[in-house]
């Protein structure tokens, strides 16, 4: 029944049509790249001449035009028609699923071999790979942190890593002016992020959502200027030494260094550096556990349920007696909580830190980690966050080429599927008498 | 203004003006909601009706006038804590200034709905993607054990009060009939449930001023006859006043007991639906002046 | 302070906000008429910044040596393709996400942000770029040390953008066009119904906005001499600044919102300190959010219920 409408694919005649406008649509296509490929790719500054490249964009072009000429015929077939149908009908169709509770429970033994093997992985990954493993561990967090603020409240923060930095700067400062160790600064750096979330929150979350992203992204930036212009305090550029975390005392240090016992030695094994990124991998995965707890615990809340509705609907959520703000305040300075907490953990995990870690591009990629996970889903954060730390190692060539392609994901997920890669789920209710 | 001692007034709206910059929205309105009472708000289109309430929800902050709603335990002035402009003289007197801060900080439209009053809107404002049964546990977000960790840790407290919710929030869709959809998406209700939610959901919050703007507009009439029973229901069952605005006569003339007519901004008559039916300028605004005088000559 | 010193700060503030100024037309046009923020807008401006450096370069390998000309092919060549990014990016970023969720298309456009800061990064390299100084002659007044120089190209900033400016406002009020665009911004499904094809008007907003960044890239690039991929981003934001001073939605606002911060921003560096200016001019914006979201010229806006 889907080719109903009258399809220009039967006759020889409208072959010949759809072939001229196929051939029109592919040199508009290839024109345009030119046009716009052309000078920027093509003709590369060196100095105040130009080096000749054009070669590049009119690969390019030819590539798109090729593409357009395709697609534009292939429209035209019935396949093409269907898919393009098939296409439309799941933009049209709701985004959410409703499940009962004992479909989620089945999910549940899949989540012990989950956590099982990243228990044991630390144990069999090299070096290098725990780094990127913490690295990986580092960016779940920031996601699941985020994903509050934009998955669940619908908040726009594009400087997020703000609080990353305020976190991370948090350990390293405090342990050199204060003396904090890093279970002490941990708690406090959280807070200190939480603060500067409420200060730049309280005002801005009561205009129209553009004005945060855009206030936001501001924000990030300060806080990146004042980090590499404050020398004095912040040691600018140059950056300032982070402490290692401490297990009931005891270091991961080949010698004591801050008057505790070395790790290797109370347990009698030889020293391994290892050890502290294993320590450090293993706290972290237990933070990220319990804020995997704390989100799906938060989502069946007041709270949870109130930053959903404004998400949907913030006029009717006042009609309802809520206050926007606060409670918009409150998803706000969760996220920043946790980008502290992480920001802790990323100091740590380096020992040494300064401004160029927290530029726009890192807010971005943590918004790229939520936007292809899906906005809102926990599961669809978690699985983004890890695949896109863990590709650009794999494909090393390809370094050059990750914000791009960021960037390229982005716009398509937004056209394509803008809920994300994972249908997103809520859960149903089971009143007394209703559900069979 | 004397005050009936039997059915003395929930709400009394004195001199209220707006202004859209150079245009005069509500010039001097004023009239008075009896408790208990079913009353309307009619007039042609654009007589400004759907900035009443607007003004009367805390969407809009009045030009002037006073808007005062009567609870058992005080009169409240709804202008008051939507949060006002500074004046000169709160700079000299501390408490006012401290006064006027919270409330600029802290107040808004929500305060109003925390005062009693609940509305609809003209065009559903449901959550889409959230459930029917969710849409209602949202509205009494008020009424919950919101505290973060008591919610974290899962303590018996907040699972009763979750529990009490809930079962609120069923008591409620079935009082509406939607009891079917309690978990389907709010969006992919038809239309008529979506309008019957919206007043359940409203109902969740624990007006005890109701306002609905056009509860009937895009119904059948067989959907409009159970929405006027529903909202008599309402009002017999559960201890609520309703003021609303309609534009099928039908069913304001059978429902309403109080009737207050606009028209370019200005109450034209207030009374009971016989007498504003008879109303010459009620008539003439409806059918055009000239109509009117045709009728008279 | 002595009076040169605060006169050369002016002198440069009005240059800095005459650019400013110039971006903040496409930011302000474009909320007007889709109520989104342009985030790939400030990039746009950084691509203008390039072309123009590479068309200079161009014309001066085939040994065009007459400056006048060689500045209009470049000014000419730099707004069409410009102008051509702004429509590709409402095209690509924009159009398939009408209707979509609010948060769609704010997201789109930061991808865009990120495939043009990129993309440009990946074909020219990271490293700043240049022109030569090309016009050289400055007016001065005074003697000595105590003296206030005015370049020809800061004139020439001014001068070109007030005249674009005026330019834009008679379009935007006194032609056909314009008042399109005027209908499409006030309510655009009813001007649909009246026969305006509104997809058409939007992309032309898009354009006549990424043309006026075009202006401002040729005259900065002119002006400083460098730039890198990364000069959208920071400039972006503080055009944005400008639009939500002067008033989003309004022209007159934007031109006046940039010259307010260029001026402030100049003053600031000036007597203040230079590190922190950028942290100023956002500052600046969050100040101005809290006290008067509506902007200087802006228009209330009435929330629809």
């Amino acid at each position: 029944m889907p080719f109903t409408t009258a399809l220009p694919a039967t006759t020889g005649v409208r072959w010949t049509l759809v072939f001229r406008q196929a051939v029109l649509e592919a040199t508009a296509a290839f024109a345009l790249a030119l046009l716009l490929l052309g000078p920027i790719v093509g003709l590369v500054l060196d100095g105040y001449e130009v080096k000749n490249e054009l070669q590049r964009p009119l690969l390019i072009a030819a590539i798109i035009a090729i593409g357009r000429f395709l697609v534009a015929l292939a429209m035209h077939t019935p396949a093409g028609q269907a898919m393009l149908e098939r296409f439309n009908a799941r933009r049209r169709q709701p985004g959410v699923l409703v499940v009962s509770i004992p479909e989620s429970n089945r999910q549940r033994w899949w989540l012990l071999v989950i956590i099982a093997l990243a228990l044991s992985l630390p144990f069999l990954a090299s070096k290098y790979w725990l780094t990127v493993l913490i690295q990986a561990m580092i960016y779940v967090l920031l996601g699941l942190g985020l994903n509050i603020v934009v998955g669940l409240a619908g908040l726009l923060d594009l400087g997020y890593v703000a609080f990353y930095a305020v976190g991370a700067y948090g350990l390293a400062l405090g342990a050199q002016y204060l003396d904090l160790g890093f279970w002490s600064a941990l708690p406090l750096a959280a807070m200190l992020a939480a603060l500067f979330g409420c200060i730049l929150g309280f005002p801005v979350l009561r205009m129209h959502g553009d004005y945060l992203a855009i206030v936001t992204l501001g924000f990030g930036e300060i806080i990146r200027l004042v980090l590499n212009n404050w020398l004095e305090f912040t040691g600018g550029p140059n950056g300032v030494a982070a402490p290692a975390p401490q297990l009931f005392g005891l270091e991961f240090t080949r010698t004591a260094k801050e008057g505790g016992v070395p790790f290797h030695e109370y347990f009698q094994i030889a020293y391994d550096p290892t050890h502290r990124f294993i320590f450090i991998y293993l706290a972290l995965f237990l933070i990220v556990c319990l804020m995997v707890v704390v989100v799906t615990r938060l989502r069946n809340m007041p709270v949870g349920r109130a930053w959903e509705a404004l998400r949907e609907d913030e006029i009717a959520c006042r009609a309802l007696g809520i206050n926007h703000v606060l409670v918009k305040l409150s998803a706000f300075m969760m996220g920043a909580t946790v980008g502290g907490i992480a920001g802790v953990f990323f100091a740590t995990y380096q020992g040494f830190i300064n401004p160029t870690s927290f530029n726009f591009f890192e807010s971005a990629l943590i918004v790229a980690i939520v936007v292809l996970g899906g906005l809102g889903s926990t599961t669809g954060v978690i699985v983004a966050a890890v695949v896109l730390t863990i590709l650009p190692e794999l494909l090393r060539a390809f370094a050059d080429y990750r914000v791009f392609t960021f960037g390229v994901l982005m716009v398509l997920m937004m056209i394509w599927r803008p809920r994300g890669l994972i249908r997103p789920r809520r859960r149903a209710f089971e009143v007394k008498g209703l559900c069979p | 203004m004397t005050i009936d001692p039997i059915h003395p007034p929930i709400l009394e709206v004195a001199g209220l003006t707006m202004r859209f910059g150079g245009i005069l929205a509500l010039n001097d309105i004023s009239f008075e909601v009896k408790q208990g009472s079913i009353s309307a708000l009619i007039g042609p289109n654009g007589a400004g009706k759907t900035t009443v309430f607007n003004c009367l929800t805390g969407f809009y902050k009045a030009t002037e006038g006073q808007i005062v709603l009567h609870t058992p335990r005080a009169a409240i002035d709804l202008i008051n804590i939507l949060g006002q402009p500074f004046r000169a003289s709160d700079f000299i007197n501390p408490a006012a200034f401290a006064d006027r801060l919270y409330y600029k900080m802290f107040g808004g439209t929500h305060r109003v709905t925390r005062a009693g009053i609940a509305r609809t809107f003209q065009n559903v404002r449901l959550f889409k993607e959230m459930t029917a049964i969710e849409n209602l546990l949202v509205a009494q977000h008020l009424q919950l054990n919101r505290h973060l960790m008591a919610g974290l840790l899962q303590t018996a407290a907040y699972r009763q009060s979750e529990r009490d919710a809930l079962e609120r929030a069923y008591a409620w869709l079935k009082v509406f009939g939607l009891a079917e959809d309690a978990n389907r998406l709010a969006g992919e209700l038809p239309y008529g449930h979506q309008r019957r939610l919206e007043i359940a959901r409203a109902m969740c919050t624990g007006p005890r001023l109701l306002c609905l703007d056009e509860p009937a507009a895009g119904l059948n009439p067989r959907e409009t006859a159970e929405l006027s029973e529903l909202i008599r229901r309402l009002r017999d069952e559960h201890e609520v006043t309703i003021l609303l605005i309609e534009h099928d006569m039908g069913l304001v003339m059978g429902l309403s007991e109080h009737i207050v007519v606009l028209d370019y901004g200005e109450v034209i008559a207030d009374g009971d639906p016989r007498t504003v039916a008879h109303h010459p300028a009620v008539l003439a605004a409806y059918l055009g002046t000239e109509a009117v005088n045709d009728d008279e000559s | 302070m002595d009076w040169h010193i605060l006169a050369q700060q002016l002198v440069n503030g009005l240059t800095l906000g005459s650019i400013y100024g110039l971006i903040a037309i496409g930011y302000t046009m474009v909320y007007g008429i889709v109520g989104m923020i342009n985030f790939a807008h400030g990039d746009v401006y950084m691509i203008s910044a390039y072309v123009t450096a590479i068309c200079l370069a161009v014309l001066f390998s085939f040994g065009i040596d007459s400056l006048p000309f060689a500045l209009l092919v470049t000014l000419a060549v730099t707004m069409l393709i410009t102008a051509a990014y702004g429509w590709t990016i409402e095209r690509v970023a924009y159009r398939p996400l009408r209707g979509a969720p609010r948060l769609a298309p704010l997201i789109s456009a930061i991808g865009m942000s990120l495939v043009l800061q990129n993309g440009v990064q990946l074909s020219q390299g990271a490293k700043t770029q240049g022109v030569p100084s090309l016009i050289p002659a400055t007016l001065r007044f005074g003697e000595g040390n105590d003296f206030v120089q005015i370049t020809l190209v800061q004139l020439m900033i001014i001068v070109v953008s007030l005249t674009s400016m005026a330019a834009l406002t008679w379009l935007i009020q006194r032609t056909s066009l314009g008042r399109q665009c005027r209908a499409t911004q006030q309510d655009r499904r009813m001007a649909a119904i009246l026969g305006i094809n509104t997809d058409r008007i939007i992309s032309t907003v898009f354009v006549i906005g990424a043309a006026m960044a075009a202006i401002a890239g040729v005259l900065v690039t002119l002006n400083y001499g460098s730039f890198d991929f990364y000069i959208g981003f920071v400039t972006g934001i503080k055009a944005f600044t400008a639009a939500v001073l002067g008033g989003i939605g309004s022209l007159p606002g934007a031109m006046l919102g940039g010259l307010i911060l260029g001026l402030s921003e100049a003053l600031f560096s000036g007597m203040v300190n230079t590190d922190y200016k950028d942290v100023f001019a956002f500052s600046l914006l969050v100040l101005v959010l809290i006290f008067r979201p509506t902007g200087l010229l802006g228009k209330p806006e009435v929330e629809k219920v």
